[in-house]
């Protein structure tokens, strides 16, 4: 199976901080991983290290053995943590915009999922909800057919029928060689679609297993788990 | 849509016995075809590849067999199934009476139990 993200060493300081240190990973295209781990565990900044919005302080990250630039943007669909897009436009100014920049955009796929979730191409992103704010941004970045989806905490604002909407147009919308990382704390929710989870704890990986070993071995649900793990 | 999963069990063993369920029940009748995996698991509100490896599982017990070319299809062998659905009820009926001698219903109780549910004169069965 082939390699779609690969950590080696990978630190990141900030200031005096360490956010990451000493990350190994090694992940195989073709799953769903849940980046798992408390607030400040690293992983918005692992995920924006894999899009060269930040350097490594240490170490590498690779990209289907790129390093982050054009290259491995091609690869990648990234759904950031921060609303991104510019308030003035329309939905489907948007649409328009996507479908300029990624040759890999589906736009009929945007448009059958806007519906879906009763947006319209004519709302300004400046008239949505925070919640229907967020609900555009994933339709975009799902919308490509992309290698590698990386997806910061993507269910976060949004109410639990469009959740469940959202599980089931990621289920069914990456494509077969794909990986989509997602990151979160609301595991619960994104259990029953994760191949493996990654748990990170103060910048270092705590552990990279199956969700389904997990639940075997340990007699529990990864969300059970985790919150045994990072109990405060 | 999405369906519920115990916590403490693996996913992919919660389908196999909800999938067998649906053979032995005869909602999969014997020889017709399945949906694709990516269907059943959009279903399940599962991944792909669990659900994957519980129609693998069921391939090994002998319920279910691919053909390459024309997709995944529940056994004609209706000896199999009819095997495979005896010793799932034999099970479920241990469990279930383990269950109540934890509540202090011996077997012999339970098999009163059982006799008055056969009556048909209280009330006409489901």
């Amino acid at each position: 199976m082939e390699e779609i993200l690969t950590c080696r060493g990978l630190s990141k300081n900030y200031g005096a901080k360490a956010a990451l240190q000493n990350v190994e990973l090694h992940l195989s295209s073709g799953r769903i991983i849940g980046l798992l781990g408390p607030n400040g565990s690293g992983k918005t900044t692992l995920l924006k290290l894999a899009n060269g919005l930040l350097q490594p302080s240490a170490g590498e990250i690779l990209v289907a053995g790129h390093k982050p630039g054009p290259a491995s943007k091609a690869l990648v669909s990234y759904l950031p943590d921060a609303r991104y897009l510019p308030d003035w436009m329309r939905v489907g100014d948007l649409v328009g915009m996507f479908t300029d920049f990624y040759a890999d955009f589906n736009a009929a796929k945007a448009a059958e999922m806007l519906s879906a979730l009763h947006l319209s191409a004519a709302d300004r992103l400046k008239s949505l909800s925070k919640g229907n704010k967020e609900k555009v941004q994933l339709i975009l970045a799902m919308s490509r057919t992309a290698q590698l989806y990386l997806l910061d905490e993507p269910i976060g604002g949004v109410d639990p029928a469009a959740r469940d909407y959202i599980l089931h147009t990621i289920l069914n919308n990456y494509n077969e060689n794909g990986t989509v990382v997602i990151s979160t704390h609301l595991i619960g929710d994104i259990e029953p679609v994760l191949d493996e989870a990654v748990f990170l704890q103060e910048g270092r990986v705590l552990m990279y297993r199956a969700a389904d070993e997990i639940r075997e071995t340990e007699g529990k649900s990864v969300d059970a788990y985790f919150r045994e793990v990072f109990k405060c | 849509m999405a369906e519920a999963f115990d916590g403490g069990r693996p996913i992919y063993a919660q389908l196999v016995e909800r999938l067998q369920g649906r053979i032995i029940g005869g909602e999969y009748p014997p020889g017709s075809r399945l949906d694709s995996v990516r269907d059943l698991a959009g279903a399940a509100g599962v991944n792909p590849n669990t659900m994957q490896r519980a129609l693998a599982e069921l391939e090994r017990r002998g319920l279910v067999y691919t053909e390459r070319t024309a997709g995944r299809f529940v056994t004609s062998d209706t000896q199999r199934i009819e095997e495979v659905r005896r010793e799932t009820l034999e099970s479920e009926v241990r469990q279930f009476a383990a269950h109540m001698q934890a509540m202090g219903c011996p077997p012999g109780q339970l098999a009163q139990m059982f006799a008055a549910l056969a009556q048909p004169s209280d009330q006409p069965a489901e």
